[in-house]
């Protein structure tokens, strides 16, 4: 398996310690190697766009100049964070389209004694590298306790699939790579109509009534769809439903009780590692009684809820019409 | 921090915002539907809808669009903007908006001193700080609000998911000559 | 190369101003004297200009001169060859010149309409003028080829503007095959319940000319068939059509129906139900099908698919089931050629984030025209997915897929009225509160605004705005169980989210599927979304630039049903013309093979678009059939040993006019 660049992002020894855990765990297992670049510095999230558009860039552009001196061969730079993703992506692709932009961009990067020529690097999400790299047959391989029983409702959030610059999703807003790597682990799989919805970004910070109301509705819909778990692709998301659950029920008086964990912490569960090395229990909505449906050998037939969608075929009543996944399975 | 000096002071807002988006912003191809502000999750918090702040920008309603509080609202979640049938890139369009905002002196002070304090802190170390970044800002605008989120600090401290620290790069000096360069570059245009 | 002078040339040049058309941008005079002093070497012996070189005043113009300077060619500065060469052609044989020694050269397409800088486009149009001098000189004289008219057409495809092109064909007195690819013909327009804006009922006005088409003497129906080749050209096409096996003997049914009563497998019927009904294994599409026989789906059918069943044939009273039967072809000679080949419906899955598939109660307008039908699944009831429950809210979404540059960037025509139509249809019939979400309200031509009023009236709630989506997450109370339609209310300036019992996606018109093939198979062309490319957008909107192939329907775009017929009357009348006329006169422009220059590479023979080229496997040459080659050119080009010429692009004529567009550089 080659060698990938990491660019970890400002939360993953942070916040997102659960994330760097369990993906360090997870590519051990895999045997993927990720190489985390040297001196990178902030992708400015959503505040330095906001205040300046050249300087955004540059902040930005620094990292690909970095990673691209850095690369020894790789060609992929790898975000776990969907914001980060999408900042490297978003600068790499502009630069691109804009070449007045590109030149701005690298007669400040010269200031530095930096350089990047767009189109060097291929930024691809974590996700992304999984699911497409390592592949569903090898995931399942290393498969040892399958998820089944597990309602998992797949939330990528927003960033991951939107854009999408260079058009590595399916659907901007159904996208159904996650599913699939979540079915691969055995898991039950929500039809979660939220999961390109917005968690509210840094409005949890600056404006957090409109940001309550952005992780009310997810959790709601989450409970609405009977999931067990929430499972995510991006720090921010994470933190905001997790950490900011509890202010969300006090605001609205809710009792919301749905854990937020990464989808690397689900694939370690299910290749049989040790909840303690995936990070689990680092949540601040315990995922403990959500974990216990795993393990059991043949979990009772799911109780799907009536929810009034799809309906089977047989069903009286007319026809829904078909859909191309009816053919895949 | 310091900010660029608006670019082409004297432009139309229409104009300026035009600039200051990195691809064609297609404002003139604007068909009014409204597929932004309906799929807008914060449209409700908004006091115009992005598609009227289109309508204002091409009617040349630039102190509307100014003080309006869209911008700053806005989630960046790029729900409009892969749904809008003219392909016009909204989400940018906010961005530039703001950064006009800020530097006309227009821009909202809460939403703004967010992103300033922000950026500071990255120009100081490289990184972002939360810890840092939630205490200055909340001491600066909210002190009342930061014992409330004492709790949420606490367990985050708990489970060390929060750093006491923040963590500066190597090379911040040479950081800090890029955005410099790029500063001057912004404002030369 | 002394083709041009049997005798000296005598050029007269005519510089048009074309009103202001071409003058505000090229200064005509100066290229009038330019071309009569700098040109007179070249055998220019006059150039003249005028207000309007098209006019009876500016042919005569050229004609006296002809008369009384003794030209012995022409060219003419103004517009495109499609628009006026016709014209001064004929001016010219007026005057005793043949009508090929006259060049058109223009220089309003490609130089006033298309430039800015004034000084710039006269110097451009002095070479264009120039390029034309300098190619006249080699001009020959031709005579228009006469090609004999067979009285028979084709015509594919039967919707409504097939088939009322074929009834008018037909009651002229002329013989027409209607090919339909369907076990029925019918089209679209059987599928509908009511037609806007007057409401008739779709099948009582359509039947009865199905009936007319399936009984006419001169109307021969060839239904579930397609057209598999197509060869020849104006006046004499030969088409192949291969007729599928319908398992059913045509001579000996009765259209009884017996065999479908007892046929055992049902099938869900995915296209004139459009998914929402089922029907038999052998069956017909609907009860009012033209023709009445019925047709073995051999997918489904359980003897087919297992080997024993054979239900139909046991209970056949006349023994017309026959399993054995094969698919034919025939072939037809025919004169003249119309598609009407007719549209498909977007497909909505394609915009997830409106449900359609996933919710049950969303439904696309296909779907809802067939509920709506009393002849349709439900028996015209409109109600949930369930089958029994009436909406008490419906949502109607127009331009699903149109208007949009992810998907369709055009305006889809009917949606409009047609949603309007659904509007009134749910209000009437179950009484249920009904929003419609537009983007901007398009009921131009007769009688359509007035039904827009009338449905205002009725209290329909009309709210611009593109929906942004169709969810069933439930974010309030109210919203538990519904359809949520959000929505930015654009005059309102305020995001809405309505709960729903149902909604109907209004679906855009698509090219068919394989609209690319059948225009490659007939030789037409099609613009880049596969709207088939009429000769003319406005004066010539039936004909192609393929001679005695025409178009009628929604296959050239998206349109109504009056637009429709409208468009296959007018194809009959052209048709009719030519049959009228006996023959037609067609351009000399041919390619033809110096035998003695071609080496037989064979590198033409696969490139012609008309199937003209033949290869002798003996004599190792190619040769080109006159009677079926168009003057392309193709052919002329790709020949490595220039053994191929085309009359009227002669080398020297193509050379000469090249040398003199680069007038001014040379050295």
């Amino acid at each position: 398996m080659s060698a990938y660049l990491l660019y970890p992002g400002c939360s993953w020894d942070s916040s997102a310690r659960a994330y760097a855990l369990s993906t360090g765990a997870v590519c051990r297992e895999l045997g993927l190697e990720l190489r985390q670049l040297e001196d990178w510095n902030c992708c400015g999230a959503t505040e330095y766009l906001s205040v300046d558009t050249v300087p955004a860039y540059a902040l930005i552009s620094r990292n690909l100049a970095l990673a691209a001196r850095q690369q020894n061969g790789a060609k992929t730079l790898t975000a776990p964070c969907s914001l980060c993703y999408l900042n490297l992506s978003k600068a790499d692709y502009y630069l691109e389209e804009n070449p007045s932009l590109n030149e701005k961009v690298n007669r400040a990067l010269e200031a530095g004694g930096m350089h990047y020529q767009p189109g060097t690097l291929e930024i691809r999400h974590l996700l992304d590298i999984l699911l497409n790299d390592v592949g569903l047959d090898t995931i399942r391989r290393h498969v040892t306790r399958p998820l089944n029983g597990l309602r998992v409702a797949p939330y990528l959030g927003c960033l991951l699939s939107r854009p999408d610059y260079r058009q590595r999703f399916s659907h901007p807003d159904q996208p159904h790579e996650l599913d699939l790597l979540l079915k691969a682990l055995g898991a039950d799989v929500v039809d979660y109509p939220l999961k390109t919805q917005c968690c509210g970004g840094h409005m949890t910070q600056i404006g957090p009534n409109t940001a309550y109301e952005l992780l009310r509705r997810l959790l709601h819909g989450a409970e609405q769809y009977k999931a067990h778990l929430i499972a995510t692709v991006c720090p921010m998301c994470q933190l905001n439903l997790d950490a900011y659950q509890h202010d969300v029920n006090r605001h609205f008086g809710t009792r919301f009780a749905t854990p937020v964990l990464y989808f690397t912490q689900l694939m370690g569960l299910a290749f049989g590692l040790e909840p303690k090395a995936l990070g689990i229990g680092l949540e601040l909505v315990g995922a403990r009684e959500a974990l216990a449906h795993i393990g059991v050998e043949t979990p009772p037939p799911a109780q799907a809820p009536q929810r009034g969608r799809r309906r089977k075929k047989k069903s009286e009543g007319l026809p829904m019409p078909s859909m191309p996944e009816d053919d895949q399975s | 921090m310091a900010h660029s000096p608006t670019p082409g002071d004297g432009l139309s807002l229409l104009e300026a915002v035009e600039r200051k988006t990195p691809i064609p912003s297609r404002l003139e191809m604007c068909i009014q539907c409204g597929s932004c502000g309906g799929s807008c999750p914060s449209a409700a918090d908004m006091e115009h809808t992005p598609r009227a702040i289109f309508a204002l920008l091409r009617a040349g309603m630039d102190e509307s669009v100014l003080h309006s509080n869209t911008p700053w609202i806005c989630v960046s979640c790029y729900q409009c903007m892969v749904r809008c049938p003219q392909e016009i890139p909204i989400t940018d369009i906010m961005y530039a908006i703001k950064n006009i905002a800020i530097q006309r002196g227009a821009a909202h002070k809460e939403e703004a001193a967010f992103s300033a304090t922000f950026a500071e802190m990255v120009e100081s170390y490289g990184r972002s700080f939360e810890l840092g970044l939630a205490t200055r800002y909340y001491l600066k605008h909210h002190p009342l609000r930061l014992p409330g989120m004492a709790p949420l600090g606490m367990g985050m401290l708990a489970r060390r998911r929060m750093d006491l620290k923040p963590t500066r790069i190597k090379d911040v000096d040479g950081l800090r000559d890029i955005l410099q360069a790029a500063r001057e570059m912004e404002a030369a245009q | 190369m002394n083709a041009a002078t049997s005798d000296s040339p005598r050029i007269g040049v005519y510089v048009c101003h074309c009103g202001s058309n071409i003058a505000h941008m090229v200064d005509v005079e100066e290229v009038r004297a330019w071309a009569e002093e700098t040109l007179k070497g070249e055998g220019v012996v006059v150039a003249r200009d005028y207000k309007f070189m098209c006019s009876s005043l500016g042919q005569e113009l050229i004609q006296k001169d002809i008369r009384e300077l003794g030209l012995n060619r022409i060219v003419v500065a103004a517009c495109s060859p499609h628009l006026h060469e016709k014209t001064f052609r004929a001016a010219c044989e007026k005057a005793g010149l043949n009508g090929y020694l006259c060049e058109l050269v223009s220089i309003r397409e490609h130089a006033s309409w298309v430039h800015t800088d004034k000084a710039a486009a006269t110097e451009k149009s002095k070479m264009i003028v120039a390029g034309g001098v300098k190619r006249v000189r080699y001009d020959e004289p031709l005579d228009p080829l006469r090609v004999p008219i067979h009285k028979r057409t084709l015509v594919v495809g039967g919707g409504i503007a097939g088939i009322q092109t074929a009834l008018e064909i037909a009651n002229a007195g002329y013989p027409v095959y209607l090919v339909e690819r369907e076990a029925s013909i019918g089209g679209h327009m059987a599928q509908f319940d009511k037609t806007f804006p007057t409401l008739d009922c779709a099948a009582c006005i359509l039947t009865p000319k199905m009936v007319d088409a399936g009984e006419h003497p001169n109307i021969t129906l060839l239904t579930w068939s397609e057209v598999t080749r197509v060869e020849g050209s104006l006046g004499n096409f030969q088409v192949t059509i291969r007729k599928k096996a319908r398992h059913v003997v045509e001579d000996l049914c009765t259209g009884c129906g017996i065999c479908t009563e007892k046929c055992p497998k049902k099938v869900l019927d995915t296209v004139f139900e459009a998914g929402l009904g089922y029907r038999k294994a052998i069956y017909t599409p609907f009860p009012q099908s033209v023709p009445k026989y019925p047709v073995i789906d051999v997918e489904n059918c359980t003897y087919f698919v297992k080997g024993k069943c054979k239900a139909c044939q046991i209970f056949c009273p006349t023994g017309a089931i026959d399993f054995e039967q094969e698919d034919e072809e025939t072939t037809v000679e025919v004169g003249n050629i119309i598609l009407a080949t007719g549209f498909q419906t977007f497909d909505p899955r394609r915009i997830p984030q409106y449900g359609y598939g996933r919710l049950a109660n969303v439904f696309t307008s296909l779907e809802f025209e067939r509920m709506s039908n009393a002849a349709g699944p439900t028996g015209g009831e409109i109600v949930l997915r369930d089958g029994k429950t009436k909406p008490q809210s419906v949502a109607i979404v127009h331009c699903v897929g149109s208007r949009d540059r992810r998907y369709n960037n055009y305006c889809s025509v009917i949606c409009c009225m047609q949603s309007l139509k659904f509007a009134h249809l749910v209000k009437e019939r179950t009484g249920a509160e009904v929003y419609n979400f537009y983007i901007d309200m398009r009921t131009a031509y007769k009688g359509y605004d007035e039904f827009y009023q009338r449905v205002l009236s009725e209290g329909v709630n009309l709210v611009r705005g593109k929906v942004a989506e169709i969810t069933d997450a439930a974010r309030l109370p109210g919203e538990e169980g519904k359809l949520i339609v959000q929505v930015e209310d654009t005059l309102a300036g305020r995001q809405r989210r309505i709960p729903v019992d149902m909604v109907i996606l209004s679906v855009g018109l698509e090219p068919r599927k394989d609209a690319y093939e059948t225009a490659k198979l007939f030789g037409i062309s099609c613009s880049a979304n596969g709207w088939y490319t009429e000769k003319h957008p406005k004066l010539d909107p039936v004909a192609t630039m393929t001679e005695g192939i025409f178009i009628a329907g929604a296959c050239q775009g998206p349109k109504d049903i009056p637009t429709s017929v409208a468009q296959g009357a007018a194809a009959a009348a052209r048709v009719l013309g030519h049959i009228q006329a006996g023959e037609m006169s067609m351009e000399p422009i041919r390619a033809s093979v110096d035998e003695a220059r071609c080496s037989g590479c064979r590198i033409c023979n696969g490139l012609c678009p008309f199937n003209a080229i033949s290869f002798h496997d003996d004599r190792r040459v190619t040769e080109i059939n006159p009677a079926l080659c168009q003057g392309c050119g193709t052919c002329v080009a790709a020949c490595p040993a220039g053994a191929i010429s085309g009359t009227g692009f002669s080398d020297a004529q193509v050379m000469a006019q090249i040398e003199g567009l680069l007038w001014d550089v040379r050295v």
